[in-house]
């Protein structure tokens, strides 16, 4: 595995243009997210996802011509066709032959690829899988609403997957609710509402005065974080059940960094030990789906050698929920990239 | 029950200044805030197993409000 984030650091006790330094602090020391990467104008999630496969590539000599699938993980795409996928097949010199497709998807889209990726190997036939997962959701929100001001962050990862008996078996649980399709959006800019001279107009949007346009995110917090209390722990619980595991059995707990208040609440909740969580909400914010797999590669380095079981955990836009217990068998880690 | 979530309330709330009575509205209290509502939701799924939908939570006014909601449920 490997990951590139953007050489740009924000500060987020800085990061005041917009609202008084007081109120900033008191929001940051809260969620917990004191530092973030923002990609300049001319970086995309492809770029990111580009320079952490080139590393990875590189760092474990792999043969490209035995890359038989590259998923593609983001909702900050390049164009909005063709597919992201395909043009990093090119840019990353892969062969012609080589499956490439896009998920488009939130927060927890990571362990949406690793299932998919290895429900395709597991069928035979194919030899290595890349899976390219990148966000730059600095370009999706308003500074000037303080609800998502200081969350997001931007970053890229890449993982190479094999098929190998020795890696013993995987458990995915993945859930889809479209009624809370109103909790995290970006309204306008689709087919359902195109883009146009109205849509990017910024507006107050409430009566705390927080300003954003109809292409930029917005996030009801308080219900996604009762929804997250609600079903994530039930999630857990029942792929434990399904496994035969326990917690005990895992190495690591790799959850979704979406704000260290949430975190912090679920590891109480179930009663995890915190030891076994490691965590990059602090310096990278929240990076939707990169968050999971950028985690384990900023902090695991030099952890997954031998045989290993992480719980991985995410939530978000959709909403989406997934929860995996997955094996890591001498799994290397790249140094992180700066782009 | 009534005063242990009164207590609760003021300990999630961050209230030092004063006390919590149950014809109070939260919303005017000065700790009110999109921050307290994420720690009061925390609080009221840990010590009694009770979400709420934020349009339902909308409608509560009073601390009054909120302890029955809690106990109908």
């Amino acid at each position: 595995m490997s990951a590139a984030v953007p050489r740009r650091v924000i500060k987020n006790y800085e990061y005041t243009q917009y609202f008084p330094a007081d109120q900033v602090k008191e929001v940051v020391d809260k969620i917990g997210i004191y530092e973030r990467r923002f990609a300049d104008e001319a970086t995309c999630s492809s770029d990111l996802c580009y320079a952490a496969a080139e590393k990875l590539l590189t760092d474990n000599n792999v043969d490209r011509s035995e890359i038989d699938l590259l998923i593609f993980i983001s909702q900050t795409p390049d164009y909005r066709m063709p597919a992201t996928s395909i043009i990093l097949q090119d840019r990353l010199r892969l062969p012609h032959s080589t499956i490439a497709f896009d998920i488009n998807l939130g927060c927890s889209a990571f362990m949406y690829g690793m299932s998919v990726a290895y429900s395709m190997m597991q069928q035979g036939g194919l030899r290595k899988a890349l899976i390219l997962d990148g966000e730059t959701r600095s370009k999706v929100y308003s500074p000037k609403d303080r609800r998502t001001a200081f969350l997001f962050g931007d970053g890229g990862v890449a993982a190479l997957v094999e098929r190998d008996e020795k890696f013993g078996n995987s458990y995915f649980s993945l859930n889809s609710d479209g009624s809370r399709e109103g909790l995290i959006k970006i309204d306008a800019g689709g087919y359902r509402k195109m883009s146009s001279a109205e849509t990017v107009k910024e507006h107050v949007v409430d009566e705390y005065g927080n300003i954003r346009s109809e292409e930029q995110g917005y996030m009801h917090g308080a219900d996604v974080f009762n929804f997250v209390i609600r079903e994530i722990p039930k999630d857990i619980k029942a792929l434990f059940e399904y496994a035969g595991l326990d917690k005990d059995d895992c190495d690591y707990m790799v959850f979704h960094q979406a704000n260290n208040f949430i975190n912090s609440y679920l590891a109480k909740k179930l009663k995890l030990d915190t030891s076994k969580i490691p965590s990059t909400i602090h310096k990278f914010g929240n990076t939707s789906s990169v968050s999971v797999p950028l985690t384990i590669v900023s902090e695991l380095q030099g952890q997954l050698d031998g045989k290993k079981r992480l719980l991985l955990s995410a939530f978000g836009v959709g909403m989406t929920w997934a929860t995996a217990i997955a094996s890591f068998h001498d799994c290397k880690i790249s140094n992180i990239v700066e782009v | 029950m009534e005063q242990k979530f009164l207590n609760s309330l003021k300990e999630a709330m961050d209230i030092e200044a004063h006390e919590v009575n149950m014809t109070d509205n939260f919303r005017d209290y000065e700790e009110w805030s999109s921050l307290a509502y994420l720690s009061v939701i925390a609080m009221l799924d840990e010590e009694y197993d009770f979400q709420i939908e934020e349009a339902d939570f909308r409608k509560l006014q009073t601390v009054e409000d909120l302890y029955n909601a809690v106990k109908s449920k």
